[in-house]
């Protein structure tokens, strides 16, 4: 830049700081002993535009002379893949390394010496996130089917067993096969309409389907009692064996059962393990599926339609199975916060939480399951650790998702591994014509 | 043989409209099994309107399109485009390469294998628990991918993505993830465009190699004479829509009308060859 371009820069920026320092500074209110009169005091508008002038001018002198010492022209284009960082090769290694350990620390966590009550509570709502984020993987990241609904999966789970328990006596063991069961049917319900949509149009309506079921659990008050929400929901027991101090005639409680000291910390440890099962479970089989002809069409639909359409895959039924596979997670994992929280009503499933999970999946690399598991726990536990600053919390976690987006638009750990290589692939036995 | 009386491909009376313009204006053709079938015509003829309608991609406005396989007959007109694929087993490439370019290239063959692996893994019920057909169908499907991958000189690239490979590695990928299909009949559309002079020299080779050996017929669309006289055996030529010559690529060289259509000029001597 020559020196009159950098005059003229921070010519520009003084203006605009000028514009904005008019109605933020350029006035005070005063004490005039009835009413509040109003001061005019434009020389703070003279001090913000010079020192934004000033500011400006050292910044971009300052830029200059780093390029300088880099010994590098201008940026250019950069050749993105060329140059590798620290988290691309930690993403690459993550199915061998990161995973495992991560597994391991989330194994051993409520055994550790801080982890008390509110430790491992966080522990689970951060491993709530993360099946879910898991769950919404198969259909964005796999399939590459944008949906800004996914909570309403999640909400039907919920419901599921929270009617079920409510009216029906189900416990939370019988009506979990149940939930997911019917939050995949309406996944496929969701599935059939949306099938011919892609991008930006199957957003749309996959957001007003989030919607729907909102209102719908809001309105439909003799089956849902609307706003008051679902009391009472029947907490999880060890396998019929209850977290009480005091159990009913002839049930044994769980620390009886094991000869322990009553303590209500029991049952979250039991609930952190039961959703970091459910989490596994669904890692597991993205694992495995992601290998399977089904998960490979998923991936190739998500990168050319009409290819896969010219190999004889039925785009429709395999759309249909990624959008009911995802919604059956969704409501496992709607069903266990149904269960840990007792209560549920329908501001649990707001956009916002769509908006999150999606946020979750997209922050962590498309499609990388370690990722989203370091996303879960930064978008969770950010605002958890924000507190402090009441205020700013929303403004502060706004700020890092945008300064993470620049900084790796690609998300952290984006990393594709192949399903299978042929150089581990046994040799071919015969070789000839096949 | 009795196979070489039917044609594999029958077109009858197709005619393609947009609105009011006829893109493909009552064309008829027959092609055969085990020969290469090409279909030439100055840009705009229709010619990748008569293959989007064999490959199911649009439905014709009238028309018949008959695939004769063996005992099988069926009516590709009334067919949606993944079962033309999957049943009638008509494979096809694209004017512009359409890959899976962040799947590496031993994905996508194995991709174009679907529906044989989705049968073999129980429509995934039985491969979710690693059941062992499941395995083996899939390594009957690598091997497969392998063969092509050797036929194709992709073999060292096979792990690579897809979408890194040279223009001419990503046609050849294209074709080989056709003929995993297990196709009777490959349409190429421009399998030759962008290729320079020795790797069109190439594909020649593995089209006749595919002709040959695999009892399968070959469709092509092509602006490349070099390849399209040397390894056709039979040639159709389009002109606004509709066919103006039909026959072997002698008979075609030397056709006034062709050589009209392609230089406006009916003398010169050169014509055939351009």
């Amino acid at each position: 830049m020559t020196f009159a371009q950098r005059l003229r820069d921070a010519g520009l920026a003084a203006l605009v700081a000028a514009v904005l320092a008019l109605p933020l500074l350029g006035f005070e209110t005063i004490d005039t002993g009835g009413p509040l009169g109003i001061r005019a005091r434009f020389h703070w508008i003279a001090y913000a535009a010079v020192s934004v002038f000033i500011g400006r001018l050292a910044l971009l002198a300052f830029f200059d002379w780093w390029r300088l010492r880099q010994g590098r022209p201008e940026p250019l284009q950069s050749n993105a893949p060329a140059r590798k960082d620290i988290l691309t090769r930690i993403g690459s290694q993550a199915d061998k390394y990161l995973m495992p350990a991560l597994i391991a620390f989330a194994i051993a966590l409520p055994m550790m010496p801080f982890a008390d009550r509110t430790v491992v509570d966080l522990a689970t709502v951060v491993l709530i996130y993360v099946m879910l984020g898991w769950g919404l993987n198969i259909v964005v990241g796999l399939a590459g089917l944008l949906d800004l609904g996914y909570v309403a999966f999640y909400a039907v789970g919920a419901y599921t067993y929270a009617l079920l328990s409510l009216n029906f006596g189900f416990g939370f063991w019988e009506a979990l096969p149940l939930a997911g069961l019917f939050a995949a049917t309406f996944g496929i319900i969701l599935g059939f309409p949306v099938l011919r949509l892609r991008g930006d149009y199957l957003a749309i309506v996959t957001l007003g389907f989030g919607e729907i079921i909102r209102v719908v659990l809001l309105n439909w008050t003799d089956v849902t009692r609307g706003s008051n929400g679902i009391t009472g929901i029947q907490r999880p027991s060890f396998f019929g064996f209850p977290f009480t101090s005091s159990p009913e005639d002839g049930q044994t409680a769980f620390h009886e059962l094991f000869g322990l000291e009553y303590s209500s910390i029991h049952r979250i440890i039991f609930l952190y393990y039961v959703i970091l099962v459910l989490a596994l479970i669904t890692n597991l089989f993205t694992m495995r599926i992601r290998k399977l002809p089904i998960g490979r069409a998923w991936e190739a639909l998500r990168e050319d339609e009409i290819a896969c359409k010219a190999l004889g895959i039925n785009p429709t039924n395999t759309k249909l199975t990624a959008f009911a596979i995802g919604a059956m997670f969704g409501g496992f994992a709607g069903s266990f916060f149904a269960t840990r929280q007792g209560f549920i009503s329908p501001e649990s499933f707001s956009f916002i939480e769509s908006a999150v999970i999606l946020a979750i999946v997209v922050l962590g690399g498309m499609g990388s399951q370690a990722g989203i598991v370091l996303a879960a726990a930064f978008l969770t536990l950010l605002p958890e650790l924000a507190r402090e600053f009441s205020l700013f919390r929303m403004l502060a976690f706004g700020a890092a998702m945008v300064l993470i987006m620049i900084w790796r638009p690609q998300g952290l750990l984006a990393h594709r591994e192949p399903t299978l290589r042929l150089s581990t692939q046994p040799s071919s036995s015969g070789g000839g014509k096949p | 043989m009795s196979a070489a009386k039917i044609p594999l491909l029958r077109v009858e009376h197709l005619t393609m409209r947009f609105g009011g313009l006829v893109a493909v204006n009552d064309v008829s053709f027959d092609a055969w099994p085990g020969e290469i079938t090409a279909i030439i015509g100055p840009n705009g003829a229709g010619k990748t309107t008569v293959f989007n309608c064999i490959a199911g991609f649009y439905r014709p406005s009238v028309g018949r399109l008959t695939l004769t396989n063996g005992e099988q007959q069926f009516l590709l007109e009334r067919m949606y485009g993944n079962d033309i694929a999957g049943k009638a087993r008509v494979a096809r490439t694209f004017q512009n390469i359409r890959l899976f370019p962040k799947m590496t290239v031993l994905e996508n063959l194995i991709v174009a294998q679907h529906n044989k692996l989705m049968r073999a893994s129980g429509y995934t019920l039985l491969g979710l628990f690693g059941w062992k057909g499941y395995r083996k169908a899939e390594a009957e499907a690598v091997d497969r991918a392998r063969y092509w991958l050797d036929r194709t000189n992709l073999l060292s690239v096979a792990d690579e993505q897809a979408g890194s490979l040279p223009y001419g590695g990503q046609r050849r990928l294209e074709i080989a993830r056709a003929m995993c299909t297990e196709p009777v009949l490959l349409c190429l559309d421009e399998p030759a465009a962008g290729l320079n002079p020795r790797e069109s020299a190439e594909l020649n080779g593995l089209l006749r190699f595919i002709r040959d050996h695999h009892n399968c017929g070959v469709l092509l669309i092509e602006h490349d004479m070099s390849v399209v006289m040397q390894i056709s055996d039979h040639i159709i030529v389009l002109d606004y829509g509709k066919k103006i010559a039909d026959g072997s690529p002698e008979e075609i060289r030397n056709d006034p009308a062709v050589i009209r259509a392609y230089l406006g000029e009916p003398e010169t001597s050169e014509a055939g060859a351009a």
